[in-house]
């Protein structure tokens, strides 16, 4: 999973303070430019998913992981490669509902908020939002359905949809974040060749 | 050993890049007088030896320059029909270089979507379910090597038949593609890649494979 010695990225470990100040600079200028909660979380989103849709990528060609033949699979994946290669935490996959196209991932830290306290004017805000739609976009690329849902943020060109919403999170006083996916239905339309 | 092109195709079967890294030349360039001894005719665009293989002239050659001008398709650098010209013993000696047509960018762009189409009629030919596709295509004088990834980007590579260890090649190209078109934030997806460091780092990497020769890179 490391890069490929002489590439000249070796020695670039981030601090990642410097990327927890990062996420929270964009957070607060997205506060200021669109003064609603909503708004912020819509675009969050939208950032997210265009990260999502670059990082599949990346994180196929290095991790070489196959194709996912069912939800459980895709779980998997998420949670002990993706979140451990790009974030450094392996959350839990916890309460799968009886059909197999739901289930919870548990967050004991979520490093984006390390050191984050959200105000009281602010508690429609979800911090993390960029996550749903960095899930959403790399899902999508592999035709596995996924679109972040709010309530009525729900993009209208995709007919598939697998929600992925904040179900509890730490900055709200909850124990744990917990982020919950729901498979909705399949793309099946623009498949690579061989994939049915 | 040699790698002679690498081709990456998008999900809709479009070419977004193409790199001619080696192409062998086989051009011979020779002086003939009135009358021409090869037989020509048009083909398409251009005007090809029909009969009279000679020195290093084969069939299906074509005109590619007379008297050192470029020849633009049927037509010579100043505009007369090819056919004509070397017709008029006036114009003779003349000087002809015959060879391989290199492709157009266009030619290539058709190749490219009749490949996404024959990839597709192949994985749906086979008797097995979640066809991996074409994957390799056998010349006696070239090799094409085919991998398509998850999310349906194609990497093409053609190379020497004996050049071993473009498998890994194929990988390499991936995370090169992911890391330097994909973290460009100015390029779009699907879209044709016009990155520099994308085009540095491809050959850099095309040449390692290549030192490595038949036995495959070292590590």
């Amino acid at each position: 999973m490391s890069r490929q010695a002489g590439r000249g990225t070796e020695s670039k470990k981030m601090n990642s303070e410097l990327f927890t100040l990062t996420y929270g600079a964009l957070v607060t200028q997205l506060c200021k430019d669109y003064e609603n909660d909503e708004d912020v979380n819509k675009q969050l989103d939208k950032m997210g998913y265009n990260i999502g849709v670059r990082l599949i990528e990346d994180f196929l060609a290095r991790s070489n992981v196959g194709r996912c033949h069912d939800f459980r699979e895709t779980a998997d994946v998420i949670a002990k490669i993706a979140f451990k290669m790009y974030l450094g935490i392996t959350p839990s996959i916890t309460n799968w509902s009886p059909g197999g196209d739901e289930f919870s991932l548990i967050l004991e830290n979520n490093p984006l908020v390390d050191f984050v306290e959200l105000p009281d004017n602010h508690s429609s805000l979800i911090y993390s939002n960029l996550l749903c739609g960095v899930l959403r976009g790399a899902l999508e690329m592999v035709s596995q359905g996924l679109s972040s849902s709010e309530t009525e943020i729900r993009t209208t060109k995709v007919q598939m949809a697998v929600d992925v919403k904040f179900v509890q999170d730490t900055l709200k006083g909850d124990s744990v974040t917990e982020i919950r996916m729901k498979f909705i239905r399949r793309i099946e339309d623009n498949l690579p060749a061989g994939e049915e | 050993m040699a790698i002679f092109s690498v081709y990456v195709v998008n999900k809709a079967g479009g070419l977004i890049y193409q790199l001619d890294h080696y192409a062998p030349r086989a051009d011979t360039e020779k002086t003939f007088s009135f009358p021409l001894d090869l037989v020509l005719r048009p083909h398409d665009e251009r005007v090809v030896v029909a009969f009279g293989q000679r020195d290093g002239i084969r069939v299906g050659h074509a005109v590619l320059a007379i008297n050192g001008a470029e020849v633009n398709g049927r037509f010579t650098a100043d505009g007369k029909d090819v056919l004509e010209f070397l017709a008029n013993p006036a114009n003779y000696p003349v000087s002809i270089r015959f060879g391989r047509h290199r492709l157009s960018s266009n030619e290539k762009l058709m190749l490219a979507s009749m490949f996404h189409s024959l990839f597709a009629i192949g994985s749906q030919l086979s008797p097995e379910v979640g066809s991996s596709g074409i994957e390799m295509l056998e010349t006696d004088t070239f090799k094409l090597h085919c991998f398509q990834t998850l999310t349906g980007i194609k990497f093409v590579v053609l190379a020497d038949p004996r050049q071993a260890g473009i498998d890994s090649l194929l990988r390499k190209i991936y995370e090169i593609y992911s890391d330097f078109a994909l973290k460009n934030p100015f390029y779009s997806l699907e879209m044709p890649i016009r990155c520099e460091l994308f085009d540095q780092n491809l050959k850099l990497a095309l040449e390692v494979a290549e030192k490595a020769g038949p036995f495959g890179p070292g590590s």
